[in-house]
């Protein structure tokens, strides 16, 4: 048995919270290998959002065990699964909307992390370099010295996306990357997000089926806290469950 | 790779901006030399007193308009400073010979009035000066340590830790108070006289104090503006805003919160210890809430995001509230909440939000300088 886990990069076994007896995930079971882009769909209300939210340590699970590369996530504060390699995009744009873009680009750079740390970082070259590599990527090479207060919706989602790429996390989630965009956003989005989940493994929540069936490996359906169905996406689409509960609307 | 003209300039180029650095040499010019120039020993000592506030308001800045923790105690850190060094004057002052009219000579004299006849063991180490100058800093240092990490470790915060650092001031106010024998009760520790012989008392020493103790607040706003312009200053920024997100960027919120705290009381305990010094005594009357809460004033009405505001503010309200409490005793109370309403719904951003928005841009027109490289920020 654990030398199979030890194929996956993530293991979620028996996950399940309740809040006030309401059983928001309910015993859901599912395995990420590396490298393995992972789409979850589901209708409203299915518990998409806060399976992440309970991997990253966000909500604390009421059972269940989430490992990530043999590490227990569930008995981890939140800063410490990040430096074990996670990384969580929100659903709505969180970014430091007081700081610059290099600024916000600068404190999820990964080094200086403790108090003293943090007093004694120096803004070097390297700094620099990796700072002006990712604002590139996200196409804000020229905001860098810009409130984050003043980006559009869509620049903010892309600088969270910078802000979890500078921390070059193994394992990536992201909560509906390209909602609320303009179609030429998405299409912009589409392709950084393409190029972003090339060497690492990715959960993404997403709704569009369209971007779903282009970046998807495997595909997890959640229905009310559980798991529906798993599989390739035209696995998924021709389960007759998936379509009553969701994709029939 | 690509070069960014505008980050040369930015918050990692110098130490400070030009428009800090002139804020910075006119309140030095104002503290060392036009306020000892123009004013008698007697306004000048009450000038220093107003300074010891100052150090309580930069520490705030760095606590609540930096990072968001609004303490609405820092009496009790600005009192155990006061305290300390109090206890070590007091003991000085008390010799047998100058004491030996009590029934047991040698003592604090409000120890002998409560029939205490030896002085107790946590007073002892108050002989030694080193070990007073260590404790004056490191006991509200501690005791915040032990605040800080017992609430922000527990996620507690906004309102509830104000109110629970109200809480500490009122419960240390009524201890102090209540232990009268060992602490001096509501009179708190009085009739200082020297330090290692030398007489606080007169105008020469309150003088030189006030120099001392003007030189100490620039090491602190040294010291604050560091703090500042480091990561750890845009972390607390960013921790204002999005707690949350913070803890995503692999920070442990907690630690920051309880660093910033801690730095805020050993700010304060300077101040206090210096208010000691230059006034002559320290009473439960600056330990409390309303003290702890009209210090907030101070730093609101310089301007919360300011350290140089936040000195500018102290002076300016305690100068106004001796002028005005002289003439109108009892208006000024109502006076003082006025001008916190004033503030809060107002300029939020108290004078150095005024002096940024209104003032700067005056200056700018005055001085058309068309060739002259843009002042950072």
């Amino acid at each position: 048995m654990s030398e199979t886990k030890d194929a996956f990069i993530l293991t979620v076994e028996d996950l399940t919270v309740s809040f006030d007896g309401f059983k928001a995930v309910n015993g859901l079971n599912f395995y990420v290998e590396p490298n393995e882009c992972r789409v979850i769909i589901g209708p409203n209300g299915a518990g998409k959002t806060t399976v992440l939210d309970l991997i990253c340590g966000r909500t604390r699970a009421t059972g269940g065990s989430v490992q990530f590369k043999g590490q227990e996530l569930l008995k981890m504060r939140e800063d410490q699964i990040v430096h074990a390699g996670v990384g969580r995009k929100f659903q709505n744009p969180s970014v430091y909307e007081d700081l610059t873009v290099f600024e916000n680009l600068e404190i999820s750079y990964p080094r200086g992390y403790s108090v003293f740390g943090a007093l004694a970082f120096r803004r070097d070259q390297a700094v620099r370099d990796r700072i002006a590599e990712i604002a590139e990527i996200i196409f804000l090479q020229d905001h860098l010295q810009e409130k984050a207060a003043y980006l559009s919706h869509g620049q903010k989602q892309w600088l969270e996306i910078g802000m979890l790429l500078i921390q070059d996390p193994e394992l990536l989630m992201l909560d509906e990357p390209v909602a609320g965009m303009s179609v030429a956003e998405r299409v912009k989005t589409a392709e950084l997000l393409n190029r972003i989940i090339a060497d690492r493994s990715v959960i993404v929540i997403e709704h569009d089926m369209k971007f779903v069936e282009d970046i998807a490996t495997r595909v997890t359906v959640l229905h009310q806290g559980k798991l529906l169905a798993e599989g390739s996406m035209a696995h998924v689409q021709a389960d007759p469950k998936v379509i009553e509960v969701y994709l029939g609307h | 790779m690509t070069e960014f003209p505008a980050m040369a300039t930015g918050r990692d180029g110098r130490f400070l901006n030009r428009t800090e650095a002139m804020g910075a040499v006119a309140l030095a010019l104002l503290i060392f030399v036009l306020l000892p120039l123009a004013l008698d020993p007697f306004r000048l000592n009450l000038f220093g007193k107003y300074l010891t506030y100052a150090f309580v308001a930069v520490g705030l800045v760095l606590c609540w308009g930096a990072g968001g923790i609004l303490s609405l105690g820092q009496g009790v850190f600005f009192g155990l400073g006061g305290y300390a060094l109090a206890m070590f004057l007091k003991l000085e002052a008390s010799t047998p010979e100058a004491t030996k009219i009590q029934s047991t000579p040698g003592i604090p004299d409000f120890m002998d009035w409560n029939q205490i006849t030896a002085l107790p063991g946590w007073w002892q180490p108050f002989h030694s000066l080193s070990f007073t100058i260590f404790a004056v800093v490191a006991v509200p240092v501690i005791f915040a340590f032990i605040i800080g990490t017992a609430m922000f470790r527990r996620r507690v915060g906004g309102v509830y830790f104000s109110i629970i650092t109200q809480a500490v001031a009122a419960i240390l106010t009524i201890l102090i108070i209540g232990q009268q024998g060992y602490t001096g009760g509501v009179n708190g520790i009085t009739d200082l006289r020297t330090l290692k012989g030398w007489d606080i008392r007169t105008d020469e020493a309150k003088t030189a104090l006030y120099f001392v103790n003007g030189g100490l607040l620039f090491a602190c706003l040294a010291l604050a503006q560091f703090v500042r312009r480091s990561k750890l200053g845009r972390i607390l920024i960013a921790m204002r805003d999005r707690e949350d997100r913070v803890r995503f960027s692999g920070y442990d919120v907690a630690s920051f919160k309880i660093f910033v705290f801690c730095l805020g009381a050993g700010f304060a305990a300077i101040g206090g210890a210096m208010f000691t010094l230059q006034v002559g005594f320290m009473s439960p009357s600056f330990v409390g809430i309303v003290p702890s809460i009209e210090m907030v004033i101070f730093c609101a009405v310089g301007g919360r995001n300011s350290i140089l505001g936040a000195v500018w503010g102290t002076l300016l309200v305690n100068w106004a509230k001796t002028s005005f409490s002289e003439s109108f005793p009892e208006l000024w109370q109502f006076g003082m909440g006025a001008l916190f309403i004033a503030v809060v719904l107002v300029f939020p951003d108290g004078l150095a939000g005024v002096w940024k928005q209104h003032v700067e841009p005056l200056f700018a027109r005055l001085k058309p300088r068309p060739s002259a490289p843009q002042p950072a920020e």
